[in-house]
């Protein structure tokens, strides 16, 4: 109907493209509103349908019944689910605290690189990951393995006498973490360090500090925003990791993406596995928050 | 920062991070010419696992099924993602913020959140799971990604350009055709590349969103990692890395020519 109107007088004053061509508010709401439909159905709609999901229950034969509760929220604090929420934190801030320690050295040796190299350096840590992700963590699976490449090697330089038996433990399991992680806090480091005017630890200098003291002062000061970034691109996805503690921890290894996993495809406890999303969310939610605020939002994020 | 020689000990330390990153991929290259079945040591080498891996019907479908949907999805979030990344970046209308916040959504919440909602409304509304909720899907999160990146190359451009153009008489779409659309084409193959990349490598909302017979390679070489793991997988992985950096490398060229 409208847009026969547009076809047949273009000249009229209610028309859809004169409003498109003489008011901007119309033109930026017809670019955005694909985007905000697409995502109002896909993302939030759905999100809200888990949210009251969280509430009603299940049925004896795994069908879900309108009976609004809070059971599934209080069976979150039973000590086997408590524990397992726990341990899924623990996994997620050890993952960071990891890619931190290893990826800061790292992140500092590429900003410090003469500038042509710098870009090679970055394309490099970045190119495995760009091959598929249960591939990497099988790889994993294939050097952890008892009697496998590790435990050779290190039984050939002598280090162990008898297989580690590393594959399916948790060991096992922040290896594969920490390796897939990584670049994703490397990136947002180095784009932290890289900015650093290096004025400021020339200052440093002169004013007689030494070069530990001017790393302390000036530069890992300055790279918190990176810090920042790194650990939200890390944390929330370790949080909800449920792959890697699949193929390396075996069934010793429960954090609390496999737990809602679980409820949605084998124990057919929808509501559950909906009210342990939301707790899920919620946590990842307040951290990140709380994180930014104190120390600030870098815009590393976006880049 | 500036150019400052690193010690001795901080290059050995970056090589080792290097060697961490690269030996899980150099050795799954090396064992797909393995000739024993279970791929613990080095028996000889041969070419076998690549020949059983062409003859792999499900192999096939999955990966047919991978590529219709990446290029779908591809498709259709780079045409959404970036009308939005010109939204964000040019104008100001009812709701910006409400409508930034959603899209920092997908990008937010934990993969398996995303990939549970999706399941539920898609099984509330009837709907068959299979390619279609795959794809539909898969738009949803990378039209996130998309529109974040061309936003962040839109930095800088000039919109004077345009108006110049219309100026000389050219209408919005001519404009938007012939001068808008090249100027950010960089950045709109950017967002194309990453959600390509998103999608191919996707295997946590594929999981919850695939039905009967629409399996992808992801999560094809999920399950053969579960039920039976063979040098199959490990041809099927380096064919995938040779192909992947194979795009990369003409990626690479197309830029440095163009620059």
């Amino acid at each position: 109907m409208i847009s026969e109107q547009i076809s047949e007088k273009p000249k009229s004053k209610y028309s859809i493209t004169r409003l498109l061509r003489e008011n901007s508010k119309a033109q930026g709401l017809f670019l955005i509103s694909p985007t905000n439909i697409y995502l109002f159905i896909l993302v939030v709609l759905p999100l809200i349908l888990v949210t009251i999901l969280s509430f009603l229950s299940r049925g004896t034969y795994g069908q879900v019944e309108f009976k609004f509760n809070l059971s599934n929220y209080t069976r979150l604090f039973d000590p086997l689910y408590a524990k397992i929420l726990g341990y899924s934190l623990l996994v997620g801030f050890g993952t960071t605290v990891i890619c931190i320690l290893i990826g800061y050295p790292l992140a500092y040796f590429i900003a410090r690189a003469p500038a042509r190299q710098r870009s090679l350096l970055l394309f490099l840590i970045l190119l495995p990951f760009w091959t598929n992700f249960i591939i990497r963590i099988y790889a994993w699976m294939i050097i952890l393995r008892s009697g496998g490449l590790l435990d050779s090697l290190l039984q050939w330089l002598h280090f162990t006498q008898a297989p580690l038996n590393l594959l399916y433990s948790p060991t096992a399991v922040m290896i594969g973490m920490v390796y897939e992680f990584l670049p994703f806090m490397i990136l947002p480091l180095y784009t932290s360090l890289e900015k650093i005017e290096n004025s400021l630890l020339e200052a440093a200098a002169d004013l007689g500090a030494p070069p530990w003291k001017a790393f302390l002062r000036v530069t890992l000061p300055l790279s918190v925003p990176g810090m920042v970034a790194g650990t939200i691109l890390t944390f929330i996805p370790a949080m909800g990791m449920f792959v890697v503690p699949d193929i390396l921890g075996g069934a010793k290894t429960i954090l609390i993406g496999n737990v809602i996993r679980n409820q949605f495809l084998t124990a057919r406890d929808w509501p559950f596995g909906a009210a342990a999303s939301m707790v899920l969310m919620l946590m990842t939610m307040v951290l990140t928050l709380y994180y930014t605020r104190k120390a600030g939002f870098g815009e590393e994020l976006l880049v | 920062m500036s150019e400052k020689k690193p010690s001795l000990w901080l290059r050995i330390y970056s090589i080792l991070v290097y060697g961490f990153i690269y030996a899980p991929i150099l050795i799954l290259i090396i064992f797909s010419f393995n000739t024993q079945k279970l791929n613990v040591h080095w028996e000889g080498f041969t070419f076998h696992w690549y020949g059983v891996l062409f003859n792999d019907a499900q192999i096939i479908l999955a990966t047919r099924n991978t590529l219709l949907i990446a290029l779908v999805s591809t498709l259709v979030a780079t045409i959404i993602g970036t009308m939005a990344a010109l939204a964000m970046y040019r104008y100001r209308f009812p709701l910006y913020n409400a409508s930034e916040t959603v899209m920092y959504i997908p990008i937010v919440i934990p993969e398996v959140v995303m990939g549970i909602s999706l399941l539920v409304f898609f099984v509330m509304i009837n709907f068959n799971l299979g390619l279609s909720t795959i794809t539909l899907s898969h738009i949803a999160f990378s039209i996130p990604f998309v529109a974040l990146v061309v936003r962040a190359r839109l930095h800088g451009y000039d919109k004077s350009i345009d108006e110049a153009a219309m100026d000389l008489g050219a209408n919005e779409i001519t404009t938007f055709r012939r001068v808008t659309l090249p100027t950010i084409m960089p950045g709109v193959l950017a967002g194309a590349m990453l959600a390509l990349t998103l999608s191919l490598d996707d295997y946590v909302i594929t999981y919850f969103t695939a039905g009967p017979g629409s399996t992808t390679l992801p999560l094809r070489v999920f399950s053969m990692v579960k039920t039976a793991v063979t040098p199959e997988i490990n041809a099927l992985s380096t064919i995938w890395v040779l192909i992947i950096f194979i795009l990369l490398l003409i990626g690479q060229i197309v830029q440095r020519k163009k620059a």
